[in-house]
Formats: C-alpha cells, sequence, structure tokens
C-alpha cells in the first residue's frame, strides 16, 4: 500500500493587513518534546496527566549562579531557603544539601525544617504569625527571631523573662527605596523612625541580642537598583547601632523579591529579556554594603531568602488538551487539565506554555482554559498557538515558585509531583490525592449517616 | 458546504477574498480542502478521502474538518 | 572609490506617525562617504517603506520584539547570514531594548550598531526623567509613574490639572480631570502596559534637537527645530530649523555629561520666561530626521561611520530656516506583493 501523507490539522488564518501594533510576526512557536532528557511523553503515561514536574538539575544549577554571583562579590553570603516559596520536604532537603539554611514565616514551616533535619540555629523565622509557643521554641532552640511588629516584640520580652536562654533577634525593616507600592505592612518603618526606636528598646532591655537587620523590599523586582537603596539604609542603621551601644550585628538580610524570568500580566517585553540577573542584583547589593561605614574589617554576613528566582525555572506542569472550541464570536479556545486551582501563578503571569510535540507552523489566536467549570479558571486570555488535537501534550514553563504551595484542592484533585534527580531517575515527591486521602479529614454527624 | 465562486488559493497558500478584500494563509491540509471543495466534492467524499490519503482516522478528521469548516464560514468564505 | 555598505534599517511605517526609518534611508542614500546597499526589516506587512520605489533594496519581516529577543535575533541571524549587513540602525524605542541587549551578540556575528548603553536608556526613561535631571542638573518637570487606576483620584494632592499622561514607549495626552487621566491610563497600558507616567505640565513652546553623541561626550551633530505644525497625532506636518544657541548649549552638556552614544531627540519645552524644561529624552534619530541633513548635518551618514570605527568631527555650522513640510502620497501596490511578504516574509 502507498504510504499516507503526514497529517497536520487545517487552519487557516486571516492575514491582518496592517502597521506595527503589539504583536507582529510570529515566529513559529517552539515545543518542549522533554525535561532533562525524558520524553514528555512518557512522563505523562507514567505519573498521569497532569503533572508537576521538578528538574533537580535546574535547581542546583541555578543555585550556584546565585551562589557565585554573591561571593565573589563579598566577603560573607549565606543563603536560606524561603520555605513557603515551595516547602516540599525533598526540595527543600536539595536547597540544604547545597547549604542553604531554613527560612520560614509560621510555626507549620518551623516544625517542618525542624524535621527536615535543620537544627535551631539555622533558621531564620519571619512573618507576623509567631505564637507564644513558636517564640519559646525558637528561642530554646537559638534560631533566628525577625520581630515584625511591637506586639511581638514586647511578648517577646515577656517570654524572655521566664527562659534561661537570651532570644536571637533581628528586626524587620520597611523603607522607601523608590519603588511603589511600598511595602509597608511588615516590619518597622526606616524613614519615620519607629525602626530606631526598635532597635533602642531591643539593646534598653538588655534580655534580647540583637544579631540582625533585615528587610523584604517588595516582590518581583525588576530592577536591582532598590536593593541598593536598602542596603545602604540597613548599613546606616547597623552603623548608629555601633556607635550608641558599641555593639556589632552579625548580619544583614537582604530578604527576596528577586524576579524570575516569567512575564507579568501587562508587561511589553518578555521577563526573560528584561527580568535582571543575579549578578546585578548582587552588584546593587554588595556595592552598597561595601560603599557603606560599616567596618570593612567586621563585614556583617549577607543573608538572602531569594526563593522565586532560584526554583521558578525548575519547575514545569505537563498535561493535556481536553478539548477545542470556538467560541460564539468565532475566536478559537482550547481547554488544559490544568486549571488555576493547581497555577495559581497565572493570575499574575503570562505564563509560557508550549506543545510537546512538533504542530506545524501555523497558530491561531488562542484563549487557554483550565478544567474548572468557573469562568475565571483562564491560563491564557490571548496566545498565538497551534492548534493540537484532543489528547495532545502541553508543556507550561517556570511553575516551581509558589503554585505547589498556594494551590487549592478544587473541583479536581491535585496531582503528582516528581522530581527528575541529576542522574535522570525520576521520583514521585509527592502523591496525587485521592477521594479517600481527602474524605479521611471529614468527618458525618451520626445524624446524617 | 460550497466556497463562494470567485475564492482562489495560491500554491503557496495565500488566499485572496475578491468580494471583501481579505487576504488569508492556510496550510497544506487547509490548501488541499479548498482545493477539493472547489472541485465540489462533498463533505463526505472530502472525508474519505483525507482518510485514504493521510495519517489520520477518519472521525478525528471530521471533527477537524467541520470545526475548518466553521472558520470558513465565519470568515465568509462559504455560500 | 567609495566603499560601499550594507545596511539594515526599521521602522519602515512612514505614515502619518512615521517611524524615522524611510527618513534614515533617504539621509544615507545621500551620504558623501559612502554608497549603501538598504536591508529593510518590517514588523507589519503594509508599512509603506516596504513597497516604495528607491528605499529598500530588499526587505525582511521580523518578530516583535515582544516575542523575545531569541526569536527577533534567530531571524536577524538568518537575514544575517543572506545580506552581511555591516550596520544596523535600529528605530523604534521598543525594540531598542532587545537590540542593545544583542548588541555583543550582533557584533559577533559581524553587524555593527551604535546605540545608547543599557544605562544610558534607563536613567532617560520618561519615569526616571526627574532623577536624570537630579544627577545632571536639568530642569526637568515633576513626574510620577502610576500602575494602578486606584492612584489617580491620589494625584490631585501632587499635580495641578492639566496633566500630562503619558505612554512607557509612545503616546501623550493632556488629561484636565481624573476621569480623564483614568481614561487615557488604560488605552495607553492596554497597548504598551505600565507603569503610566504622570507629568507636570509646563507651557511654553516646544522645541525639539536632533543629536549624535559619539560615547566619549563629544557632540557630534545638534541641529534644533520648532515644530510649525502638529497633526492630530501631534506629530510635526513641518518643522524649522532655530539658531537658539541655548538648546545647543544644553544638548552639548547633556551628551557631555552623559558621554551619550548615538542618536538622540531632546524635547524642551521652552517656557515664556525663558527656562528650558526637558520633558522627555528619545534614545534614537527622530522621524523628521531628514530636516537635519537638508540644513547641512547627515546625522545618519556620521552615525553609520562611527558605528564602523571611525572618527568622526564634529559638524561646526547648519543653516537655519530650513523648513521640512511632510506630505501624504498614494503609491500603487499588487496584491502578489503583500502575498509574496505575508507568505514568504521577504520581498
Amino acid at each position: 500500500m502507498e504510504e499516507k501523507l503526514k497529517y497536520e490539522r487545517p487552519v487557516i488564518t486571516k492575514i491582518n493587513a496592517g502597521m506595527p501594533d503589539k504583536f507582529g510576526m510570529q515566529a513559529k512557536m517552539p515545543v518542549i518534546t522533554e525535561i532533562d532528557e525524558i520524553p514528555v511523553k512518557k512522563l505523562i503515561e507514567q505519573y498521569g496527566s497532569p503533572s508537576f514536574i521538578i528538574s533537580e538539575k535546574t535547581i542546583r544549577k541555578t543555585f550556584n549562579e546565585a551562589k557565585r554571583a554573591f561571593t565573589s562579590r563579598y566577603p560573607k553570603v549565606q543563603f536560606a531557603w524561603s520555605y513557603k516559596t515551595n516547602y516540599l520536604n525533598a526540595i527543600c532537603k536539595i536547597y540544604h544539601s547545597e547549604g542553604s539554611w531554613a527560612e520560614v514565616v509560621s510555626g507549620f514551616e518551623y516544625d517542618k525544617a525542624v524535621a527536615n533535619g535543620i537544627p535551631g540555629n539555622k533558621i531564620i523565622f519571619n512573618g507576623p504569625d509567631k505564637s507564644k509557643e513558636d517564640l519559646i521554641k525558637a528561642t530554646e532552640n537559638g534560631s533566628y527571631i525577625h520581630i515584625d511588629h511591637f506586639d511581638e516584640l514586647y511578648e517577646l520580652l515577656s517570654v524572655s523573662e521566664k527562659l534561661e536562654k537570651r532570644p536571637k533577634v533581628a528586626i524587620r525593616v520597611n523603607m522607601d527605596t523608590g519603588v511603589y507600592p511600598q511595602w509597608d505592612r511588615f516590619g518597622f518603618n526606616y524613614e519615620n523612625g519607629e525602626a530606631w526606636n526598635a532597635l533602642n528598646r531591643i539593646m534598653m532591655s538588655e534580655k534580647m541580642d540583637l544579631v540582625g537587620l533585615h528587610t523584604h523590599i517588595g516582590t518581583y523586582m525588576m530592577t536591582p537598583a532598590p536593593y541598593a537603596v536598602a542596603a545602604s539604609k540597613l548599613a546606616e542603621l547597623a552603623v548608629r547601632i555601633e556607635r550608641k551601644f558599641n555593639h556589632k550585628i552579625k548580619y544583614i538580610d537582604m530578604g527576596g523579591g528577586f524576579a524570575s524570568k516569567n512575564t507579568l500580566k501587562g508587561a511589553y517585553l518578555p521577563g526573560k529579556d528584561t527580568c535582571p540577573t543575579f549578578d546585578q542584583y548582587a552588584e546593587a547589593i554588595s556595592g552598597a554594603l561595601i560603599n557603606s561605614d560599616l567596618d570593612p574589617n567586621e563585614m556583617p554576613t549577607l543573608f538572602l531568602e531569594t526563593g522565586r528566582a532560584l526554583i521558578d525555572d525548575a519547575g514545569y506542569i505537563i498535561g493535556s488538551v481536553l478539548a477545542n472550541k470556538r467560541l460564539a464570536d468565532g475566536r478559537r479556545s482550547m481547554i488544559i487539565d490544568t486549571g488555576v486551582n493547581i497555577l495559581f501563578t497565572s493570575f499574575w503571569y503570562e505564563h509560557e506554555i508550549y506543545p510537546a510535540k512538533e504542530a506545524g507552523s501555523h497558530s491561531e489566536d488562542t484563549t487557554i482554559y483550565g478544567p474548572l467549570c468557573m469562568n475565571i479558571d483562564i491560563i491564557r486570555s490571548a496566545v498565538k498557538f497551534p492548534l493540537l488535537q484532543k489528547g495532545d501534550n502541553y508543556v507550561i514553563k517556570r511553575v516551581g515558585a509558589y503554585n505547589m504551595t498556594q494551590w487549592m484542592q478544587f473541583i479536581t484533585l491535585r496531582p503528582k509531583i516528581v522530581l527528575i534527580d541529576t542522574k535522570g531517575k525520576t521520583h514521585i515527591i509527592r502523591e496525587n490525592e485521592t477521594n479517600e486521602s481527602l474524605t479521611s479529614h471529614e468527618k458525618i454527624p451520626d445524624y446524617l449517616k | 458546504m460550497k466556497l463562494k465562486k470567485n475564492i482562489a488559493v495560491s500554491e503557496s497558500g495565500f488566499l485572496f477574498d475578491p468580494n471583501t478584500g481579505d487576504s488569508f494563509s492556510v496550510n497544506e491540509t487547509g490548501k488541499k480542502i479548498i482545493e477539493l471543495l472547489k472541485e465540489e466534492k462533498t463533505d463526505d467524499e472530502i472525508i474519505k478521502w483525507f482518510a485514504e490519503n493521510y495519517e489520520i482516522d477518519k472521525l478525528t478528521f471530521e471533527n477537524n474538518f467541520y470545526d475548518f469548516a466553521a472558520v470558513l464560514q465565519n470568515y465568509h468564505l462559504t455560500e | 572609490m567609495k566603499p560601499k555598505y550594507t545596511i539594515a534599517v526599521t521602522g519602515l511605517n512612514n505614515t502619518d506617525n512615521p517611524g524615522p526609518g524611510v527618513p534614515v534611508i533617504r539621509s544615507l542614500r545621500e551620504a558623501e562617504s559612502f554608497d549603501v546597499r538598504i536591508v529593510g526589516l518590517a514588523y507589519e506587512n503594509l508599512e509603506p517603506g516596504i513597497y516604495m520605489e528607491n528605499v529598500c533594496d530588499k526587505v525582511y519581516q521580523i518578530p516583535y520584539p515582544s516575542t523575545g529577543s531569541d526569536e527577533l535575533m534567530k531571524r536577524i541571524e538568518y537575514i544575517g547570514k543572506r545580506e552581511k549587513p555591516d550596520v544596523l540602525i535600529p528605530n523604534f524605542d521598543a525594540e531598542l531594548f532587545t537590540f542593545m541587549k544583542s548588541e555583543k551578540y550582533l557584533k559577533e556575528t559581524g553587524i555593527k550598531t551604535f546605540l545608547p548603553t543599557i544605562e544610558q536608556f534607563e536613567e532617560r526613561h520618561k519615569s526616571e526623567l526627574p532623577k536624570f535631571g537630579k544627577k545632571y542638573n536639568f530642569d526637568i518637570p515633576f513626574s510620577k509613574p502610576v500602575t494602578k487606576i486606584s492612584d489617580i483620584s491620589e494625584l490631585r494632592y501632587e499635580f495641578e490639572y492639566p496633566l500630562l499622561v503619558k505612554g512607557k514607549f509612545y503616546d501623550a495626552y493632556l488629561a484636565y480631570t481624573p476621569a480623564q487621566v483614568t481614561e487615557y491610563f488604560n488605552k495607553i497600558s492596554a497597548k504598551w502596559g505600565v507603569p503610566i507616567i504622570i507629568q507636570e505640565f509646563i507651557r511654553g513652546t516646544e522645541v525639539n534637537v536632533a543629536a549624535l553623541g559619539d560615547g566619549k561626550g563629544n557632540t557630534i551633530a545638534a541641529v534644533p527645530m520648532r515644530k510649525q505644525y502638529i497633526t492630530d497625532k501631534g506629530k510635526a506636518w513641518g518643522g524649522i530649523t532655530l539658531g537658539d544657541e541655548k538648546l545647543l548649549e544644553i544638548t552639548r552638556n547633556l551628551i557631555q555629561k552623559t558621554k551619550w552614544r548615538g542618536g538622540m531627540e531632546l524635547e524642551i519645552i521652552k517656557t515664556h520666561s525663558d527656562k528650558y524644561y526637558i520633558i522627555e529624552i528619545n534614545p534614537r534619530i527622530p522621524a523628521w530626521i531628514y530636516l537635519a541633513v537638508g540644513a547641512g548635518q547627515n546625522i545618519p551618514e556620521a552615525l553609520v561611520k562611527l558605528a564602523l570605527g571611525e572618527t568622526v568631527e564634529p559638524f561646526k555650522t547648519y543653516d537655519v530656516g530650513k523648513m521640512f513640510i511632510r506630505y501624504s502620497y498614494d503609491l500603487i501596490g499588487d496584491i502578489s506583493q503583500f502575498e509574496k511578504l505575508s507568505v514568504t516574509g521577504e520581498l
């Protein structure tokens, strides 16, 4: 029999005659057929559709890029893994194996870090929510408590009266770095003198050890300059404390907020072109510290709590097309099996999505919907995308940060998370949910049974 | 389904609708469908022809074909 | 014999809101020191420069920078292999960042550019202009970036109406009420994203300077102009060269302090009390550049020479009172040209 011709879905697209606008000539959409040399198709067959895939190779590579950027510019650098960004134990342990401490913002995260084998004196405890019990535990374990507000400061004072150990503390400072909106809800303000008051209160109390200064100026910072402003303001506080109390702080914690390479909604140029590199952030921060009045012979350690920029690139969602559909006005829509319930970040990113196999050079303006029976379930509202068939696979890039912690069980069950180790072997690091695992937490009152 | 009379598709897949002045681009399979429509083949004949000549099963193609037809209609290229 | 260079040029949209591409090409074709072969780079299939006679020798469609620098550079590499351009002159604000970032890569493939550095480009952004004024000591109108509609009601504490609402790359509207600001905010952000820049409105006469810096602090060329007639899009329909020494002084001062590299256009408001406010610094050659050539300073020619590493002596004079009057003209094309460009991306 004669060999059959290769089939591609028939497509017709209108050529918009026109002047430059936002879109323009469409380059052929690239495809992602494999992740760390494992075919996407195989991963889906093995682990189901959709699945989260995490590349350990990318995690370690990115971490070492960041580390090199800072250690080549500043003498003492310590990273602390931001648990809330992704607190799967396997992921935390990868960062800990690279030398990262733990940065936690709740009692739950604190206990998770302890269970991951992190000694108390390598845990940084941030955030506005620390219970009395949390504060006692953190003090006794010798963890670094970053005080967020005066109520916490006073609670810690009262707690410390009854304890033998002295709490090791820092304060979180918020400030004007020229970036709007200014994050003033966390910590003590620099400009109005509140931070300086808090520091004085701590020093005068003589019940706590002031070991550091902390700030976290915002999220998704697209320019490194504000970090330089923040670093010099913290350095200035450190110098003032030393002058007044003859007390040297041990570290300056610059928090996180480095952007990953995702494209924010409303941005004209893609994030991979515009987001600063680790080198640029490192240059801004270490430059400001080195140029400050801090004693060059005894520079404080620089703590970094970068989360998103370290892990976003390592995470993928792979899945399948559920259906193609024409909307009433003729526009194309495609329904996929990843919804906003597991891809929370699609509310603020234009996530890059690619077919997992060759799909022809023609593409159409497409709205990509998730599988939920909810109007808000939109993954991309308008993207040029080739026409796939039902059951064809896709890959969504850069989903490693926040999705696996902020996701919610809603309408569908949450999928498996699979790690590809550095040797190319796959491991399930979180099982998919089942009806049973979910309902095991439910209780039915006797009269309804 | 019937294509409007004066619509033609070029070798390169460029389609010009002289009725409206709109231009379109079609891929290989789209071009083939338009050529078959110009030859006044029926829908069933086209579906059969594709299933015989391309690596595609009849049902999937039928689904794709009617979707494509809906787009042609949406662009007012059919009668 | 004159050398012959191949030069790739973008911005062929010679419409009522023209890009600088066609005037740049015209200037290059009149260069005294070299001959040119022009490779036009078009984003859209109806940019007039594609179809005009004696403008481009060959045209390629290229993808927008918003699709990512990887894709754009892949296309440039393809074009580079075929045409071997010596110099590339990008002419859109929105594409400059991508070309500046790829400068080294382009150089490796043998294509030279003469663009501002990323630092120069970033610090003159509309949103950064007040800082720029402070750093280099220029008068700048007060301005503030706005990212959310909810911030608009707060503007009355810092601004007096009317005020200017500007896009990151293009577009500027004068708004008399918060409602108008909201309207323009939506209009501009849909096209160019956020932030939107709110700028104090300074009354006076707008004057512009087209200039070229050699990257070492020297002003190679500078021609001031006043728009004589402005279209409803705020573009010049006619303009005249000026002999205002103060404008040249500001330009030389700015280029010297910033060590500006490449073409630029300064937009300046001269108030009735003879104060000069810089309202915008465009990091590229303006669309009215042919007037500068007509007045005796061929800025595109000098830019190409600088890009090729030649030393260029600064222009000393230009003619005051030279005018340009823009006109429109219908040229006849055929669907086959449109087809060829649309299907193959080349013409």
